[in-house]
């Protein structure tokens, strides 16, 4: 028969089986993470570019609702040629959170049909739609260099610490995404309660709002403000990309602090919980 | 058979299932809803009925050894062989495997509609713990043996269930397992796919390497197939013993 050469041959070639645990996850997330990107953009004409134009046609909506409307990006430190910018990075940025717990939300959910069928590691799941976020973002990274192009921003040796801010903030999602999908697996009202929550905190993190506001709020309203991650990763950002300077202390201590923390807690989480996921997907 | 001569306990032990108890909670109505879950806790009325799937079970299946699983419906032969797989974790005992395993378990529920067959291949191939270089080199040798060729870079939901499971099953099979679990999987597809399939388990039953783990309600192909029987009846471990005492003796409760 054909096929046992074939087999026979195929024994001199190259090996057959991952040699551990993580060639064998990291070849699993690949797969995941390019079948999520092509069923993304599966019959669609422009396919990739609308990761670029879809950041880009937000800003553009939310820079003329805003600054005509509401008169944002006239007040204080923030030039009306500022706001455009400070818009996009934020909305990006904000979009990698919420795109990614949105998708790891339902991972474990989703593949069910895998996790009755073959041993794979769990966790695999939630941070595959954390990468894929990443990937994304990635592609939207060139809205942004459109927006500096336009506004004639020159950036600066500062973005030498983007890859630390995007490594900060995927371990942020990755914690978050692990108790999600974990407590989406027991209580499917994680899924709805998740939508709201989203929608709160687009407001409470200045987004389209500058952060001068901040300063005139009361006291104890303040420091809930300064303490909310989104704020911290998006000040990150906008130091980088906007105002050039490296993050302060305070900021980076606190995206530090609230990666570490969402970690410890999501895996924790997960991994308490993760042996009875089967008999409840 | 020639091979049912053959003394296994000669044998490295592939499979041990040591003491398991695998202990399902029937919730009265299934809670997956955070309001009812408080209600219920603050009437301390979280009661869960257990349910035994499988009660102190132990077996040792040495390498090389045809064993087929038999049971009425219901009576945990599943559950066991997904403890084995690694896919459920048992309530009480262990399991030990030696060696990797190809699950043929509700072939192709892996799969994703949407992806293609070629995309399917490599995605379920990660899944298996292969090398994409092995997928690569053996691309062919699994469209072949599927046989469908012309439906390569076609979506997996235009495809009938008998195709999905050809592919699963060209994928599972491309390599000699340690340990092949077969969960009546056989009775997918046509004849003639069926007759391949068991000539392909066939062939690796022969090399007297593979362990094969055997599930199907047909006693004929029990028969035919395996060498020793292990009978699960209602989560208990009736007999275990070679395959004709033991299809007799399941055959008898009958009469």
């Amino acid at each position: 028969m054909s096929d046992q050469t074939k087999q026979q041959e195929a024994r001199s070639l190259p090996a057959t089986f991952a040699k551990n645990e993580f060639e064998k996850d990291a070849f699993i997330l690949r797969q995941l993470v390019t079948k999520d990107f092509k069923i993304k953009y599966r019959r669609s004409v422009l396919g990739v570019a609308w990761s670029v134009l879809n950041p880009l046609l937000m800003m553009i909506v939310m820079a003329i609702v805003f600054s005509t409307i509401f008169g944002q990006g006239r007040n204080g430190s923030m030039t009306p040629e500022m706001y455009p910018l400070y818009l996009i990075v934020g909305n990006v940025t904000f979009a990698v959170m919420s795109e990614s717990t949105n998708q790891a939300l339902t991972s474990i959910v989703g593949a069910a049909p895998l996790l009755k069928k073959v041993k794979v590691h769990r966790w695999v799941f939630p941070v595959q739609k954390v990468l894929f976020s990443l990937v994304n973002f990635t592609f939207s990274l060139v809205a942004v260099a459109i927006v500096m192009l336009w506004f004639r921003v020159m950036p600066s040796w500062h973005l030498i610490l983007l890859p630390v801010c995007l490594l900060l903030l995927m371990c942020f999602c990755m914690g978050l995404g692990m108790m999600l999908s974990a407590l989406t697996v027991f209580f499917r009202d994680v899924m709805h309660l998740w939508s709201v929550v989203i929608t709160a905190w687009t407001y409470i993190t200045p987004i389209f709002w500058t952060t001068d506001y901040i300063a005139q709020m009361p006291h104890l309203v303040r420091i809930l403000m300064y303490a909310n991650p989104m704020y911290n990763y998006l000040q990150f950002m906008r130091d980088i990309f906007l105002f050039q300077t490296t993050p302060s202390l305070l900021t980076f201590g606190m995206c530090v602090a609230w990666a570490v923390l969402a970690l410890v807690i999501g895996y924790t989480v997960f991994h308490k919980s993760e042996r009875k996921f089967i008999l409840y997907i | 058979m020639t091979e049912s001569v053959v003394d296994y306990s000669e044998q490295p032990l592939a499979v041990e299932v040591d003491d398991v108890t695998m202990i399902f909670n029937m919730a009265s109505e299934s809670l997956t809803n955070l309001k009812e879950y408080f209600i219920k806790l603050a009437k301390h009325e979280l009661f869960f009925e257990e349910f035994r799937a499988l009660k102190h079970i132990s077996f040792d299946i040495h390498r090389g050894e045809v064993v087929g699983l038999v049971g009425t419906n219901g009576s945990g032969k599943s559950t066991m062989l997904k403890i084995i797989a690694g896919v459920l974790e048992p309530s009480e005992g262990s399991v030990k495997v030696h060696g990797n395993i190809a699950p043929l378990i509700e072939l192709g529920a892996g799969f994703d509609p949407e992806l293609t067959a070629r995309e399917n291949i490599y995605l379920n191939g990660a899944l298996l713990g292969y090398t994409k270089e092995f997928i690569d080199a053996n691309f062919d040798g699994i469209i072949e043996f599927a046989e469908l060729q012309n439906f390569v870079d076609m979506p997996l939901k235009n495809f009938s269930s008998g195709m999905v499971a050809r592919i699963a099953f060209a994928i599972a099979t491309i390599t000699e397992p340690d340990i092949l679990i077969v969960d009546e999987t056989l009775s997918v597809g046509d004849v003639f796919f069926q007759q391949k399939c068991e000539a392909r388990i066939q062939h690796f039953i022969q090399s007297g390497d593979v362990t094969v783990l055997f599930v199907s309600h047909s006693m004929e192909q029990v028969e035919r197939i395996c060498q020793r029987a292990v009978w699960i009846e209602k989560g208990d471990l009736r007999m275990d013993g070679p395959v004709d005492e033991v299809c007799k003796a399941y055959r008898e409760q009958f009469n």
